[in-house]
């Protein structure tokens, strides 16, 4: 018989490949760089009109999995004249590199100069990406600043959560974009493409005014800030005609319309998660105050049991995967959650495939929910999150979990065989005492006892995981004074030592925390204004990378940056992070819109310090948070009273298309 | 494809003697154990569909008995050492093939580990320059050929490399290209022979 042989690597005319090569022998986990995943796609680059670069600024490992960069990446694709390529932060090893021998930050897909593409598009799930980006803008060889930047220069656009206040970064990127991206992508796209058909007239400028002009792509040179004396924003506003005076977020309605992703990218290297993972439904109104993904992703949208169904199917026919997450910020909440679960679980018995639930509620439901999905016999974790330890701290971020309700759903999850939990809480809330966060060890012990006690065994454990509070725009603590990472870590401690105090019941709990001070430069990051940009180039310039990996960060470097620029402005660290804003202030992302009225956020704020709870507008009446008339958008639930079909999931070989057998 | 059995299942995949990181390769084999009999050639279409562009799935054949790792006694090498004098390479090649025994250091999974690179070595010459290099380069080049046999611990490109520093002070001024041209069973006369013929002479492939 006769023997195909192998075809050389297919290297595209503007691709830097050839440059790339010689070094990857010499840094770590060189297949990160490779690209050329299973769902990955690379177009004749003069075939197209509109060309993406798409980043996610984090490792590979961290942003292949990302399913925000996924779902753009696919989309864009799908467009005949358009491309889009991803690119990711590369690790220092690479970074000196490539300074070394000139070789651009590139595209995975076919390592093609990022400065070369239309579009630069960089998805921001936290801000300690920040520095990531400037990384990978210098490497591009890009202008830092978006005011030197060319006609041969890409158009910068930030996304993501983090893109709801881009001020800390107006220096750095051209344009940012609220809210989802599925139909915003295409809207930019059809302008440029516009554009560049007329024959790309008044050059960069004109094409920013024209996606300023949509009233949902925010483009920051086109505002003026200006200052009181004592540091605060007198007002925001436009420089030129034309040009609103409040940018609006992007709402995506009828996920089942936008069933993406449908091809997932299947990751050469080791990541995060390798999972197939669909987004049940978005946006959340539980109205946990500290949670700025439920504010900011309003009114809730369900995906239909059906869709959910198909494009699991169809996802793990065309990756391979063996688990599927079924996300959203609160996936309990489903309409059709127990159909949805049970259906699965049914089509999947006897497979290889393992379902999970991540973000799902403290109550016995959940157990169930949990029950029918480790059918297949693997028993996935279980995590609660009652967030603050005391029942008044709970009132006050409208975490409505009592205490009762905590301890009879774990014991419900131990008696069920599960032998391990772990309760997630958040320290330095708004109003937080000692006492509070004392709680958490008292509850811990509860738990330990009562699930001894109708278990009959000494073999479970649970594991208390303590994050920093850190207060967001467009939430109700978006006012509220920061603790300082003293009193945290102090707090932490006091803890520690509370849930050892018992020696048998604290050999049964792990405990985990994170260092107060990472948590204060996010809220530095989070709720800055343009100055603060002098703080992040300053950083980055010392060295700062990789923000997020506790190894890489450096909190001096931070203080140290904060201490040279900010007093030049009358401002410092403290007043950006542990300040309290008073009501009339106007806060840097004011004339960015969630949706949500700022009277009404102010009111929620007021009935969080009198401990006042709201209920959730999917159970009850509407209470006004402003988003569904604002942005012409309605809740959109199920159920659909459809059931998932009995499907026979396809265990055999997938051939390309057009192999003969 | 079949899984192991226990908590978490593991595919049953094995790879025999796989190059090492940054080398590259025309002749990598691993077996696989699936759930049910398949035509090898539908299998070989599914498998390099699934896979990158550059990593191509040339040939399956039903495993007739015998693990593989058995059958791979020996490999073919070609080192390109772009901006190294033909010449001088083989003076270096000449001093390695007259010593008895060349000791090279490197950092194993064990530790850092001393070892003959020498024995290993069944041929090692230097090409003619009829072979091209690798991409269009007007920088002189060097290429080595070698045939090593597979022994604990592995002798690699890169200790042949480091037992030519340690016998001839060759030192390549840039990263060497290494590729892997063959490996399998070794005959009497020297020659590779394909470690899958076996099987290919003894299994039946419907239709053929």
């Amino acid at each position: 018989m006769s023997v195909p042989s192998t075809t050389p690597r297919p290297v595209a005319a503007n691709s830097v490949w050839p440059q790339l090569e010689p070094l990857l022998p010499q840094v770590t986990k060189p297949i990160q760089y490779v690209g050329g995943e299973l769902g990955a796609v690379v177009k004749d680059w003069d075939a197209a009109t509109v060309r993406w670069a798409l980043m996610y600024p984090d490792a590979y490992e961290v942003g292949l999995p990302n399913q925000g960069v996924q779902i753009l990446y696919e989309v864009l694709n799908e467009l005949p004249d358009t491309l889009a390529e991803r690119t990711y932060a590369v690790w220092p090893d690479l970074e000196k590199l490539m300074r070394a021998h000139g070789v651009p930050q590139f595209t995975v897909d076919a390592h093609r100069s990022v400065r070369d593409f239309d579009v630069f598009g960089v998805s921001f799930s936290t801000e300690l990406g920040y520095t990531n980006l400037l990384t990978a803008i210098d490497l591009a060889g890009i202008p830092l600043l978006a005011a030197d930047r060319t006609d041969a220069d890409p158009v910068i656009v930030a996304g993501g959560h983090a893109a709801f206040n881009p001020e800390p970064i107006a220096d750095f990127v051209d344009a940012a974009v609220l809210g989802d991206g599925e139909e915003a992508v295409l809207e930019i796209t059809a302008i440029v493409r516009e554009w560049k058909a007329e024959g790309s007239p008044g050059g960069r400028d004109e094409l920013l005014l024209r996606l300023a002009r949509t009233e949902s792509v925010y483009v920051p040179r086109f505002y003026d800030v200006d200052y009181l004396p004592d540091g605060r924003i007198q007002r925001v506003v436009p420089n030129r005609a034309d040009v609103p005076f409040r940018v609006h977020k992007r709402t995506t309605m009828d996920l089942d319309a936008w069933p993406y992703p449908k091809k997932p990218l299947v990751p050469l290297a080791e990541t995060v998660h390798e999972r197939y993972a669909v987004e049940i439904f978005r946006g959340c109104t539980r109205g946990c105050r500290f949670c700025q993904a439920g504010m900011i992703t309003r009114p809730v949208r369900e995906r239909s049991i059906t869709t959910v169904g198909q494009m699991v199917q169809q996802g793990l026919e065309f990756s391979g995967f063996h688990e599927v997450g079924l996300l959203s910020l609160s996936s309990a909440d489903h309409s059709e959650i127990g159909d949805m679960c049970s259906g699965l679980a049914e089509q999947y018995q006897g497979t290889n495939v393992s379902l999970s639930l991540p973000s799902t509620r403290v109550d016995a439901f959940n157990i169930d929910l949990a029950q029918e999905l480790s059918r297949n016999g693997r028993r996935t974790g279980l995590t609660f999150a009652p967030e603050g330890g005391s029942e008044r701290i709970r009132k006050v971020i409208n975490k409505m979990v009592s205490k009762d309700d905590l301890i009879r759903t774990v014991v419900t999850a131990y008696t069920n065989g599960w032998r391990q939990v772990k309760l997630y809480f958040m320290c330095g809330l708004p109003t937080e005492t000692d006492e509070d966060v004392l709680e958490i060890a008292a509850m811990a012990h509860e738990v330990i006892k009562a699930g001894r006690a109708a278990t009959g065994s000494k073999d479970i454990r649970c594991t208390v995981s303590i994050g920093g509070f850190v207060p967001k725009p467009h939430t109700p603590f978006q006012w509220a004074a920061m603790e300082r990472p003293e009193v945290i870590d102090h707090r932490l401690r006091l803890l520690k030592q509370a849930i050892n105090a018992d020696r048998s019941l604290g050999r049964a709990i792990g405990y985990r925390y994170h260092d107060g001070e990472p948590s204060l430069i996010e809220g530095l990051l989070s709720r800055g204004d343009r100055r603060v940009g002098a703080v992040i180039r300053k950083v980055w310039e010392g060295g700062g990378r990789f923000d997020g990996w506790s190894e890489h960060f450096s909190y001096q470097r931070w203080v140290d940056a904060a201490a040279e620029t900010l007093p030049a402005f009358g401002v410092d660290l403290d007043w950006y992070t542990t300040r309290e804003r008073e009501e009339l202030e106007v806060l840097p992302w004011d004339h960015l819109d969630s949706g949500l009225d700022k009277d009404w956020l102010w009111q929620d704020w007021q009935d969080a310090l009198s401990e006042y709870e709201q209920d959730d507008c999917r159970w009850t009446p509407c209470f006004d948070c402003g988003v569904c008339p604002a942005m012409d958008t309605e809740i959109q639930i199920g159920p659909t009273g459809k059931k998932l079909l009995p499907l026979t999931p396809v265990n055999g070989m997938k051939l390309p298309t057009g192999v003969q057998q | 494809m079949a899984f192991s059995q226990g908590f978490t299942p593991h595919p049953k995949i094995s790879y025999a003697s796989a190059a090492p990181t940054g080398v590259a390769s025309e002749a990598e084999y691993l077996e696989i154990g699936l759930r049910e009999p398949v035509d090898p050639a539908a299998l070989r279409a599914a498998l390099d569909g699934a896979l990158s562009p550059g990593l191509d799935v040339l040939d399956a054949v039903v495993a007739t008995g015998g693990g593989l790792a058995d059958r791979i006694e020996a490999s073919r090498w070609r080192i390109e050492l772009p901006e190294v004098d033909p010449a001088l390479l083989a003076e270096a090649v000449a001093a390695f093939t007259s010593a008895e025994e060349v000791l090279v250091e490197r950092m194993t999974k064990q530790g850092r580990r001393i070892f003959d690179a020498r024995a290993a070595v069944i041929a090692i010459d230097v090409a003619t320059p009829s072979v091209t290099p690798s991409g269009a380069s007007a920088v002189p080049c060097a290429i080595l050929e070698l045939v090593v046999r597979q022994v604990t611990p592995s002798v690699r490109p890169d200790d042949v490399l480091s037992g030519l520093r340690v016998v001839a002070g060759l030192e390549p001024p840039v990263a060497p290209k290494v590729i892997r041209l063959a490996q399998g069973t070794l005959t009497a006369q020297g020659a590779i022979v394909d470690p899958l013929d076996a099987d290919r002479d003894g299994a039946t492939i419907d239709g053929r």
